[in-house]
């Protein structure tokens, strides 16, 4: 029993999100009520998994659940950015109605899938988390049901999702089949000799993986979701379920497939380059914002993966670095989206950026370090999280994967130009609404002064992230 | 740990920058930024030659050196000059106050972000010129390219997008490869300091892929022919005061980085690459003047003239002769006066006019006699007249290259005729002749303020040009090291060999 201290961020949050349907079924209007609880208990959980962070590897339940310091630096900027999308998206929701109780419950049950799933160390318990995560999200996807696009959304997240969950389960099954057991380090220790049957449950589960993560080429749902989901969703969308994927993609990578790593780093190498190159290429036609940050996205994940693609401990902390550094560009960036609100109307296209600068100088400058920083430009935060991914994959000798890679960021700072030159550029357009609430300032201001001035103390992240180590 | 002077020549402007973000901007027309903006580069310009001034000319090691952590250890932040680089801070300094001077001549809106934008570049092209390491030199190389890019898009003229997107785009695709090669050296030596890169030296095996991936940063930079197309858009399409940024200091960014890095870390691969480099730079030396010769426009042929000098700056640099490496560096410092000269005296006839086609203008002696003075001497400076700074850079140059390859330098010496032909040119057809266009006879002659700036650019010209010797004398013990250690290496290089 004394294990149970260990979990108590999972029990915590459980029982809140059971206390906060019972309060939501039992008072009426009580949706504000339970927003605002449920990121006060965000916060409750952010500091219960701190405290427990000092603690060392504790495997708990039949060694089928780890903490350990990957598994609670995940969590850590997990429920953190979880926080700032609560904040952010809390007008939002009330301007176009979403107001409803489920959705901040929605959010936090999401948020306990993901946490299992990156506490995990058993094939059923990873699937649990993976499952209880998914299935919130696609409630939330096509949250705003009177509109014809999300509810398509939805759907087709829920079609494809469905898909690749159910390759994933079959790469789980066959991974037990062949390896006997469904613990990963079980795992590990019984597949040391090659066998056809473990490569193909390798290759359905990282399929099943990429598609949680959006890499190519199972990126297809990307665009439409983010476009079609509400733009607070679509932040959680960019941003939380990315976290929990790679620190999973780690996991298995290096648990129990680590004596395969001739098997997967090929695959891995692929799907990094090809989603590098098409996340640069196909943003640059877009007109939608959310669209094309979700094109973005897909190119980014690919240079997370390029880091894990190295087999080497500073490879992983290079991508958990790069994901702690694009979540905070992602955060401002969806910051700035949700400035851009006139007569309770959201404006989410490329057009409406139109001379921005001349009416919100502000808004424009920190878009426009969010902007640089994403292509990866120095002294800003997003060059060095592609520095140290570089770093890593040179060190290897992948040459061709680092060259390819920097490539794609050419291609892609066009994009990130292009949005800046309508910006700067162009002729203004209608003013937008200047006041805001505070949780989006606070956000944006901590966000953007977090990417500006990451040059001054680049040691802060990756002194944390170089504990984590799996090799 | 004495006081961190190099740094706080490199914060000075960002501190300016940040005091003008919050200063009140009266009424539209933001005078006070203007002076805080000038105060604070005045302020530099004297802190570098106090520099000058401390600097020790005779030693050839790195001094005022700051040595901080950094990135967790493995890249510290180091800066330092030597006698070459203490030359190109003192020359960004010169410029910005110019720069800011010539200011309220060509920019009407959003004087205040322009300011900004100025005094954030200054800060990166003196961090470029000071830091000892390759990490911290990419990272100011290329932290250089937004503040470029706005200056180019939000204030240049119609093709500004066009322009800044090209400009953008070719140098980040040149500088990507350079960080693949920085990240290379610190996987190959275990670091990436520069002084210990020079004591360590990097297998021959490697140099050749690593200087290309360097070449192809600083070509597009420089720029060399055939990557060169991106400077005449630049120029044309930016406001007066960013081409005199461009052409005075951001080009030399290139050509120094050749110095110190090229010649410094690979002198094997410099070796091996020099027949390239030479042909690159007759290439751009005539083609470009050929082009230049037949430039409508008054920038686009100041900016074609550009590529062709800084191609004898590179033909000089990979002569690896003591005169030819002094003599590129002259040439390169004679080059940031001139052009910004230049191009400032083009924006005090297109503010008047408002065009930079050369046809549209002739006779301009009768009405402003003072600019045609100071245009003539510029002139003069840019074809390389004994007397100006122009001529000692490139009679050095050429002696370098007669030295190592007759043909090389012959070919060279045609470009100086041609170099001749198209300003002599220029200048006649805009200068000189009757005024055929009325409205031209309007025209004043120049204002206080641009006797100023102007004034300001040719002191140095002449100074310089009849007397060398301050300049030398700085760059001297610092090109004869890296000749030396140039030389030691390729030696030690083939006696391992056999």
């Amino acid at each position: 029993m004394e294990n149970f201290q260990y979990i108590l961020p999972e029990i915590f949050i459980s029982v809140s999100i059971m206390l906060f349907l019972l309060v939501g079924v039992f008072k009426k209007n009580s949706a504000g009520l339970i927003y605002n609880l449920s990121n006060i208990s965000l916060v409750i959980l952010l500091a219960l998994i701190i405290n427990l962070s000092s603690l060392d590897t504790i495997y708990l339940f039949n060694e089928s659940y780890l903490i350990d310091n990957l598994s609670n630096y995940m969590k850590i900027i997990l429920v953190g950015s979880g926080i700032f999308v609560m904040l952010t998206g809390s007008k939002y929701i009330q301007v176009i109605n979403l107001n409803k109780i489920e959705y901040p419950i929605l959010i936090l049950s999401s948020i306990l899938g993901m946490m299992i799933m990156i506490s995990s160390n058993d094939l059923i318990v990873f699937y649990m988390g993976l499952e209880l995560q998914s299935l919130a999200l696609y409630v939330l996807a096509s949250f705003n049901r009177d509109n014809l696009l999300s509810t398509e959304s939805g759907l087709k997240y829920f079609v494809l999702s469905a898909l690749s969950s159910g390759l994933l389960l079959y790469g789980c099954s066959l991974t037990y089949g062949f390896s006997e057991s469904t613990n990963f380090d079980q795992i590990l220790i019984n597949s040391t000799e090659f066998n056809y049957g473990t490569t193909f449950g390798i290759v359905f589960i990282l399929v099943g993986l990429a598609f949680k993560i959006s890499a190519v080429p199972f990126h297809m749902w990307a665009p439409d979701v983010y476009q079609g989901s509400p733009t607070s969703v679509t932040l959680f969308f960019a941003i939380l379920p990315k976290i929990a994927a790679l620190s999973v993609f780690i996991k298995f990578l290096y648990t129990p497939f680590a004596n395969m790593n001739d098997q997967w780093q090929t695959i891995i190498v692929f799907i990094s380059i090809a989603s590098m190159i098409f996340g640069a290429v196909a943003a640059i036609g877009q007109k939608n914002l959310k669209r094309l940050i979700a094109y973005s996205s897909i190119s980014h994940m690919g240079y997370a993966l390029a880091g894990l693609a190295t087999v080497s401990n500073q490879g992983i902390q290079s991508s958990i670095t790069y994901i702690s550094i694009y979540l905070v560009m992602n955060l401002a960036f969806f910051s700035c989206l949700f400035m851009l609100k006139r007569n309770d109307k959201y404006y989410e296209n490329i057009e409406d950026l139109s001379g921005l600068s001349k009416k919100h100088p502000i808004l424009s400058f920190s878009l426009l370090i969010v902007l640089f920083s994403l292509a990866g430009i120095p002294p800003l935060a997003g060059f060095f999280a592609k520095f140290y991914v570089f770093l890593a994959v040179i060190e290897q000798s992948m040459y061709f994967l680092a060259i390819v890679g920097l490539l794609a960021t050419v291609v892609a700072a066009f994009y990130y130009l292009r949005i800046i030159k309508i910006i700067y550029f162009d002729p203004e357009k209608e003013e937008y609404e200047t006041s805001h609430n505070l949780g989006l300032k606070i956000t944006l201001a901590i966000s953007t002064i977090f990417i500006l001035a990451y040059f001054i103390y680049p040691s802060g992240i990756t002194e944390i992230v170089s504990k984590i180590t799996m090799i | 740990m004495n006081f961190p002077i190099l740094s706080s020549l490199i914060l000075l402007p960002t501190i300016g920058a940040l005091f003008i973000l919050f200063t009140k901007s009266s009424s539209g027309k933001y005078q006070s930024s203007k002076y805080v903006a000038l105060f604070i580069s005045l302020a530099n310009f004297l802190l570098s030659l106090y520099l000058w001034y401390v600097f020790d000319k005779n030693s050839v090691d790195f001094q005022f050196v700051e040595n901080r952590e950094w990135l967790s250890g493995f890249i510290n932040y180091k800066v330092g000059i030597d006698g070459i680089s203490i030359l190109f801070v003192i020359l960004t300094t010169f410029i910005t106050p110019i720069c800011i001077i010539s200011v309220n001549a060509t920019i009407t809106n959003r004087l205040k972000d322009f300011l900004i934008a100025i005094l954030i570049m200054e800060t990166f092209m003196i961090g470029v010129f000071c830091s000892l390491d390759l990490v911290v030199f990419y990272l100011f190389f290329e932290a250089g390219l937004i503040p470029m890019f706005l200056i180019i898009g939000i204030w240049g003229g119609e093709r500004r997008v066009y322009s800044a997107f090209k400009f953008f785009l070719y140098t980040l695709l040149g500088s990507v490869l350079m960080l693949v090669a920085i990240i290379s050296i610190y996987w190959i030596t275990g670091t990436t300091d520069v002084e210990k890169l020079y004591e360590l030296g990097i297998k021959a095996e490697y140099q050749n892929l690593l200087w290309l991936a360097f070449f192809s940063s600083f070509a597009v930079k420089t720029p060399m022919w055939p990557v060169h197309t991106w400077l005449p858009d630049a120029h044309v399409e930016a406001p007066t005061v960013g081409s005199v940024l461009l052409a005075a200091i951001l080009l030399k960014m290139a050509g120094y980085g050749f110095i110190r890095f090229s010649l410094g870390l690979f002198p094997i691969a410099s070796e091996n690459f020099t027949m390239l480099v030479y042909i690159l730079s007759l290439i751009a030396i005539i083609y470009t003047s050929l082009v230049a010769l037949m430039q409508e426009d008054m920038k686009k042929l100041i900016a074609y003239s550009s590529v062709a000098h800084m191609g004898f700056v590179t033909l000089g640099i990979f002569t690896m002769t003591q005169q030819g490496i002094e003599g590129g560096i002259f040439q390169m410092i004679s080059h940031g006066l001139v052009s910004a000269a230049l191009f400032l005296s083009v924006g005090v006839v297109y503010e008047r006019h408002h065009t930079r086609l050369i046809n549209k203008y002739g006779g301009l002696v009768s009405v402003m006699p003072r600019y045609a003075i100071v245009f003539m001497i510029f002139t003069l400076g840019a074809l390389g007249l004994p007397g100006t700074t122009g001529f000692i850079g490139e009679f050095l140059i050429l002696m370098g290259a007669f030295e190592k390859n007759i043909l090389v330098a012959m070919i060279a010496s045609l470009g100086v005729i041609l170099g001749a032909a198209y300003m002599l040119w220029l200048f006649k057809r805009v200068v000189f002749g009757k005024i055929n266009n009325q409205e031209l006879k309007s025209m004043k002659d120049l204002k206080t303020y641009e006797i100023i700036t102007l004034s300001a650019l040719v002191i140095p010209i002449l100074f310089f040009g009849f007397y060398p010797e301050p300049l030398m004398n700085s760059i001297e013990a610092s090109v004869e090291n890296t000749l030396n250690m140039y030389n030691f290496d390729l030696i030690n290089n083939l006696a391992s060999k056999d």
